[in-house]
C-alpha cells in the first residue's frame, strides 16, 4: 500500500477522488459556509491545515497504534489539531472566526479528515501523508471556493466581499462588484442554493469525465485501427 | 401525445395530453378574467409574458436535450405551467421576476428531472416558491381590488410598471399596493387585534376579501366543470378543501377572535385555485384513489398550518411542494387491490 506515486496522490486529491465532488464527504460545512468566497476560503484553509496536521500525526504513529483502538486515537488527534487551529483563528482572524462560528470546531466531525486518516495516512509514510493532506485539502478548498463564488455572485452580485476579515484592512479594495444595483437573489444565499449549486458542480464534473472517457475510447480505437 | 397501452382489454378514451391541458386552460379562463377585473391589466400581461417565457424555455430545453419540438411543445403543458405561475404572482410583478421564476420552473423543475411526466414537483409552484423566497419585496406588489381602489392603472401605465418599474408621476408604490386579506389577518392577529376588528375594513367582503371571494368563486366554476368532464378526480379538491374547512372550523369554534372562519380560509388566497388546478397536477400528485385523498388532506392541513402559524401569509405553494415530496410514500402504501388477488397481493 505504500507505493502510491505522488502524481496519483495529486490527481486523486484534486480531481478523481476529490473529497467534496467524488467522496461527497464534509458536506455539512461545505453547504453551510459557502455563502461567500471569503468564508469558503477561510474554512477551506482551516480544513486543509487540519488535514495536513492530522495526516502527518497519524502516519507518524501508524506502527504503534493497535488497530482495535485506532479510531478513538484518530479522533483525539483531530480534535487536538482543530482546537489549536480554533484558538489560533480566534487570536489572529477574530472577525472571520466570529463569522464562521460553530463550523470551525465542527471540522472535527468532517468525515473527510478521519476518512483520509483511516484510508491513507495510516498506511503511508509521513511525506506521502503530508502531500495527501495538502492536496485533499486544496481539492476541498477549491470546490468550496467555486461554490462560494457562484453563490456570492448570483446571490448578492459581488465577489470577495468582506475580504478584510481575512487579509486585513488593506484588502478592502479586493471586493469586486459584478453588477451595480443588484437586487440580490436570496435563493442562492439560502441553503437550497448550496444544494442546487453543488448539484450543478457535480453535473459539470460528470460531464467533463464523460467527455474525457469518450475521447480516451476514441483514441484507443484509433490506435487499434492503426495497429491493425 | 398518446401513450400506448399494452395488454387488452382497455377502452381508449379520446384523451391526449394536449386535450387535457387544453380543457384545464379553458377552465382557468373565468377565474383569470375575474382576476383581471379586480387587479387590472397586470394579470393579463403577466399571463402572456409567463406563457411566452415558458414556451421559449421549453423549446430551448428540448433542443439542448436533443428531443423533437413536436409533440412536446404543442402539448400545452408549458402554457399551463406559465399560466399558473402568472396567477400566483402579484399583478405588478416586474418582468425579470417572471423570467427567473418561469425559467427556473421549466429548466430546473421540469426538464432537469426528465421533462413532462417525470418531474416530482409541480413546476409552476417551484418557480413561484423560488421567486417568493428570493424577492420578498417584489412579491408584495398586490394591488387594492379595483372596486375599492382610489385609482386604477391604465394599460400603458401597467406596462410601464411591469417592464420599466416606473409609475405615473405623483404616484408611489405605497399608494397603489395593498396587503392581501390573508396578510392583513396574519399581521393583525400577530399584533393581538381581534379578527372582528381586522375584518371591519373595506378590504373584507362576505366570504373572504373583497374581489378575492369572486375570483375564488369563478375558479370554483372552472374547477367544477373540470370535475364534470372527468379531467380531474374529485378526491384531491374535496379532501383538500374539506380538511381546510374542518381544521379552520375547529379552531374558529374554539376562538373566533384569533382564528379566521373556515369560509374566509376557503375563499381567500389560492385555496380554490390550488385545490382544483394546482394540487391536481396529474404528474406530481398522488395517483391512487386513496392516495389522492391523503394527498389532498395533507395539502389542506399544511395550508391551514402555514397560514395560521407560519411565516408566510399564504401556504398553498409550500403545501403542494411538501406533499409532492410525500407522493412516492403515499402511492406505495395505497396501491389498490388487483382484481383476483387479496389486498396482500396473494392469489385470492
Amino acid at each position: 500500500m505504500n507505493d502510491t506515486p505522488y502524481g496519483k496522490i495529486v490527481a486523486d486529491g484534486l480531481w478523481y477522488n476529490n473529497a467534496a465532488l467524488v467522496q461527497l464527504l464534509g458536506l455539512c460545512p461545505l453547504l453551510a459556509i459557502s455563502g461567500t468566497v471569503v468564508n469558503a476560503l477561510g474554512l477551506g484553509l482551516a480544513t486543509t491545515l487540519t488535514l495536513i496536521a492530522s495526516n502527518v500525526s497519524v502516519s507518524f504513529i501508524r506502527n504503534w497504534v493497535r488497530p482495535e483502538i485506532r479510531i478513538p486515537i484518530y479522533v483525539l488527534i483531530i480534535a487536538s489539531v482543530v482546537t489549536a487551529i480554533e484558538l489560533a483563528m480566534n487570536a489572529y482572524f477574530h472577525e472571520l472566526y466570529l463569522v464562521l462560528g460553530i463550523f470551525i470546531p465542527l471540522i472535527v466531525t468532517n468525515c473527510a479528515i478521519i476518512g483520509r486518516a483511516e484510508a491513507f495516512a495510516s498506511k503511508h509514510t509521513i511525506p506521502k501523508a503530508f502531500v495527501d493532506g495538502l492536496i485533499m485539502g486544496i481539492g476541498f478548498t477549491l470546490v468550496l471556493v467555486a461554490l462560494g463564488g457562484m453563490r456570492e455572485a448570483i446571490g448578492q452580485g459581488t465577489l470577495f466581499d468582506q475580504a478584510h476579515l481575512m487579509f486585513g484592512e488593506a484588502a478592502r479594495g479586493l471586493t469586486v462588484t459584478l453588477i451595480e444595483d443588484y437586487r440580490g437573489f436570496l435563493l442562492a444565499i439560502l441553503p437550497p442554493g448550496a444544494f442546487i449549486g453543488l448539484g450543478l458542480l457535480l453535473a459539470v464534473k460528470n460531464l467533463v469525465d464523460d467527455r474525457l472517457a469518450k475521447r480516451a475510447a476514441r483514441r484507443a480505437e484509433a490506435l487499434g485501427e492503426a495497429r491493425a | 401525445m398518446r401513450f400506448k397501452t399494452f395488454s387488452s382489454p382497455h377502452m381508449a378514451p379520446a384523451r391526449s395530453v394536449n386535450r387535457v391541458m387544453g380543457q384545464v386552460l379553458l377552465a382557468l379562463i373565468p377565474g383569470t378574467a375575474a382576476m383581471t377585473w379586480y387587479f387590472g391589466w397586470g394579470v393579463l400581461i403577466n399571463v402572456s409574458l409567463a406563457v411566452t417565457v415558458a414556451l421559449a424555455c421549453e423549446a430551448l430545453m428540448l433542443l439542448v436535450r436533443g428531443r423533437t419540438l413536436t409533440p412536446h411543445i404543442t402539448d400545452l403543458s408549458a402554457v399551463l405551467a406559465g399560466w399558473l405561475f402568472a396567477l400566483a404572482v402579484p399583478p405588478l410583478t416586474p418582468w425579470w421576476v417572471t423570467l427567473v421564476g418561469v425559467g427556473f420552473a421549466m429548466v430546473v423543475a421540469k426538464h432537469l428531472y426528465g421533462g413532462l411526466g417525470y418531474n416530482p414537483f409541480n413546476p409552476a409552484m417551484v418557480g413561484y416558491v423560488v421567486v417568493l423566497i428570493s424577492f420578498p419585496r417584489e412579491m408584495t406588489l398586490w394591488l387594492s381590488p379595483s372596486v375599492i381602489a382610489e385609482l386604477n392603472l391604465s394599460l400603458p401605465q401597467t406596462f410601464a410598471a411591469i417592464f420599466a418599474g416606473t409609475l405615473p408621476d405623483g404616484l408611489t408604490w405605497d399608494m397603489i399596493t395593498a396587503a392581501t386579506p390573508l396578510d392583513r389577518i396574519q399581521t393583525g392577529v400577530g399584533l393581538a387585534h381581534p379578527i372582528s376588528e381586522i375584518q371591519n375594513s373595506p378590504f373584507f367582503g362576505y366570504l373572504g376579501g373583497v374581489g378575492w371571494e369572486w375570483i375564488g368563486l369563478w375558479f370554483l366554476v372552472g374547477g367544477l366543470w373540470l370535475l364534470k368532464r372527468g379531467v380531474i378526480g374529485w378526491q384531491i379538491p374535496v379532501a383538500m378543501l374539506g380538511t381546510l374547512t374542518l381544521l379552520s372550523g375547529l379552531f374558529w369554534l374554539i376562538n373566533p377572535e384569533t382564528y379566521a372562519s373556515p369560509l374566509f380560509h376557503v375563499f381567500s388566497g389560492a385555496a380554490i385555485l390550488g385545490a382544483f388546478f394546482i394540487a391536481t397536477d396529474p404528474v406530481s400528485a398522488s395517483t391512487t384513489p386513496r392516495g389522492r385523498l391523503i394527498f389532498g388532506a395533507g395539502v389542506g392541513a399544511l395550508v391551514f398550518v402555514i397560514r395560521t402559524w407560519g411565516g408566510y401569509a399564504e401556504g398553498v405553494a409550500f403545501a403542494v411542494l411538501l406533499m409532492n415530496m410525500m407522493v412516492p410514500l403515499i402511492d406505495h402504501y395505497t396501491q389498490p387491490r388487483v382484481f383476483g388477488k387479496t389486498t396482500a397481493g396473494k392469489e385470492g
